[in-house]
């Protein structure tokens, strides 16, 4: 498997953003493209009986929407104006820790986010994406404005 | 006017009380049928139930040579998710099906069973509720391991498992299909009455009582006469809102809410032996001496030990089959995984919790205060030692267990309904309106009214349920014995032992989360998850 570059996305514009500069550097540099989507879930959260019940039929919707929503229009979107070799990939789990397990897989280079993920809110409460991952990325972290 | 109405409005509460008492007296006297012990001593009465909820755990612990005990580290390391697949993440881990299963079972067993298991069999029920409690492990793993063996997946996805399952399908196999549908359909009555009954009514009668004692009892803000009916009419609406009207988002509150509860109740507790601690050791010598109590006689030893064994049994639940639907909706390949994490239940729900509760109350001796009826403000008055505000803090604890383990029964409740009369809207309706109404009249009866249904409708659960357990011994044994032997023989491995194991390029992608119709590689045992 040759060496990726992997980005994340969760629909926001910085995202957006930052699959772009990741499209570049992979056509710069000769690189695979993985676009990846995390589903923010904790196999410590606490759920209830009927959750659990439906938890199958939810991870799949969960994971459907992503790629619909946010995997297959940026896809579409990069694949149309440049030939960079790109596939996406739909995981659920802690995102930064998500992103550098699949950098890990991926063989990855660089790990591309944006800097504004979907909630300044929760950003403030529980710290975002781009900082945890600076802290445990193995590879170079690029993050977007 | 004023006083009419405070008449009309006493009467409601015991016009309640007086059209459900005799009912609950009925159904008591035919499940705790107890054999009179006169030759032991003159009216000790050993209640056949009881019997019947510690020989099957006994026999289970001897059956599967002490499975609970060698069971506890691998099943601590099960819930950590050492052994959690990748490939399974955002489904329901061991951790998430273990806390679900215990919010269902800590509940006011803990607070106010505990507190008449002491205040009528005296400190040494501790030892006995202690001892019922280890031996109620290998029982819950028993069940968990059956629950997930025979579980159902539903079409479109769904996931639930149960006795009901278990019974029908795992008696089935051994050419006993007829007693397995008749043993299901039993299990499931029964599981309806528990719901309404040890699952609700008790529950909002001890969060009713807790909440008029600390708001100043007879002549508090709760003191008037209709006072139970209107504070089981909010709390109906707030189970309402979450099981008719879907309203998550209470719900979801509650579940984040109650494991830090149960925490810092377990604290509160250690706040009262420190409060104490020139008492410990006496109250820890009395628990043991009066477990035996050589003055009593036999006679004093068995009436010790059969509140010790009942109140343990109401408050763990295990033997019961509840938990078993809980537990049911893992996503494991093996059946023995769950059958190992459920262990950890009664652990935690009884050897740990149960044991703070009867310790608080023995160190502080208010089970021997005859003023009130033994229950919730039993262990009220315990915390009173440490500070007069510490009963408030136990009545958010009361409210919140109550509320959350109401939520868990109308669930178990649901899914006998369902057995019983089909996946419908009617009957998901009918039931949730139903067991509303129960939380109203839970709150307005008299403790001992409500505690006499809850226990017999929740045991007589066992009756079909341990009668299955025996026929499907040997499966079980199989199931974890076979695992147990894979295990050592270092055919499962923990997630970091297993080396080079990266998921194929695109890791869980649409793909493998069976997106595109296809299944990632079958599991080694039948399981169509």
């Amino acid at each position: 498997m040759s060496a990726s570059i992997i980005v994340g996305l969760d629909g926001s514009e910085a995202s957006g953003r930052a699959a772009d500069a990741a499209a570049d550097a992979a056509r710069h540099h000769h690189l695979r493209l993985v676009l990846a989507c995390v589903v923010p879930w904790s196999p410590y959260a606490f759920t209830s009986a009927e959750e659990n019940e439906r938890r199958s039929i939810e991870k799949e919707r969960e994971a459907r929407a992503a790629r619909e929503r946010v995997l297959d229009p940026a896809l579409a979107r990069l694949s149309a104006s440049s030939d960079v070799e790109m596939e996406g990939v739909v995981r659920h789990g802690h995102p930064a820790e998500t992103l550098v397990s699949l950098a890990r897989e991926h063989d990855a280079v660089w790990i591309i986010v944006g800097r504004i993920g979907q909630s300044r809110v929760r950003t403030l409460l529980f710290g975002s994406t781009p900082s945890s991952l600076i802290q445990l990325s193995p590879v170079p972290v690029l993050v977007v404005p | 006017m004023t006083s009419s109405v405070n008449v009309l409005a006493a009467s409601f509460d015991e016009q309640v009380d007086n059209v459900f008492a005799p009912i609950s007296e009925v159904i008591t006297g035919i499940v705790f049928f107890a054999v009179p012990l006169d030759f032991i001593d003159e009216g000790v009465e050993l209640p056949l139930i009881v019997v019947w909820l510690v020989v099957a755990g006994i026999f289970f612990t001897i059956y599967l040579r002490g499975f609970q005990f060698r069971a506890f580290g691998h099943a601590i390391k099960l819930v950590k998710g050492d052994y959690n697949d990748p490939e399974d993440a955002g489904e329901v881990t061991h951790f998430q099906a273990l806390a679900t299963a215990v919010s269902g079972t800590v509940g006011l067993g803990n607070i106010a069973g505990v507190a008449v298991a002491i205040s009528l069999g005296g400190p040494g029920a501790t030892l006995w509720m202690i001892v019922a409690g280890l031996v109620g492990m290998c029982t819950k793993g028993v069940e968990c391991t059956l629950g997930v063996k025979y579980r159902n997946v539903y079409p479109d996805g769904r996931v639930s498992g149960g006795p009901m399952y278990y019974l029908s399908k795992g008696l089935a196999e051994k050419g006993m299909g007829t007693l397995g549908k008749v043993l299901a359909i039993a299990f499931c009555i029964f599981t309806l009455g528990g719901a309404v009954g040890g699952g609700n009514m008790f529950q909002s009668n001890q969060a009713f009582s807790q909440a008029r004692s600390v708001t100043g009892g007879e002549d508090g803000l709760l003191g008037f006469g209709a006072a139970g009916a209107v504070f089981g009419l909010v709390l109906a609406l707030l189970v309402g809102a979450v099981i008719i009207g879907g309203i998550r988002s209470i719900a979801r509150v509650t579940d984040k809410i109650v494991p830090f509860m149960a925490v810092f109740y377990v604290v509160a507790c250690l706040a009262v032996l420190v409060a104490n601690l020139s008492e410990v050791p006496g109250a820890l010598g009395e628990i043991v001496t009066e477990a035996f109590s050589p003055e009593a006689g036999l006679g004093g030893i068995v009436g010790v030990l059969i509140q010790g064994f009942r109140r343990a049994a109401f408050s763990n639940e295990a033997g019961l089959g509840s938990a078993a639907i809980a537990h049911s909706a893992v996503k494991t390949h093996e059946p023995a995984t769950e059958g190992h994490v459920a262990v950890l239940e009664p652990f935690v729900d009884t050897v740990v919790i149960c044991t703070m509760t009867a310790l608080a109350i023995v160190i502080t001796g208010t089970y021997a205060d005859d003023s009130s009826a033994p229950g919730v403000q039993t262990t009220s008055a315990a915390f009173e030692t440490v500070a007069s505000w510490f009963p408030y803090v136990l009545a958010l604890a009361v409210v919140l267990f109550a509320y959350s383990t109401m939520l868990a029964w109308s669930y178990y409740g649901l899914k006998a309904a369902t057995y019983l009369f089909g996946e419908s809207m009617v009957v998901d309706r009918t039931w949730k309106v139903i067991f509303c109404v129960f939380v109203v009249i839970g709150a307005s009866s008299t403790l001992d009214a409500v505690i006499g249904f809850s226990d017999s409708m929740i045991f007589a659960m066992s009756l079909a349920n341990i009668i299955g357990l025996y026929i499907m011994a040997g499966v079980v044994k199989r199931e974890l014995f076979g695992y147990r032997k894979r295990l050592a023989e270092g055919k499962v491995l923990p997630l970091a032992e297993r080396g080079v194991t990266q998921p194929a390029a695109g890791g869980s992608t649409a793909a493998s989360t069976g997106l595109d119709g296809t299944n990632p590689t079958p599991p080694p045992t039948a399981d169509p998850r």
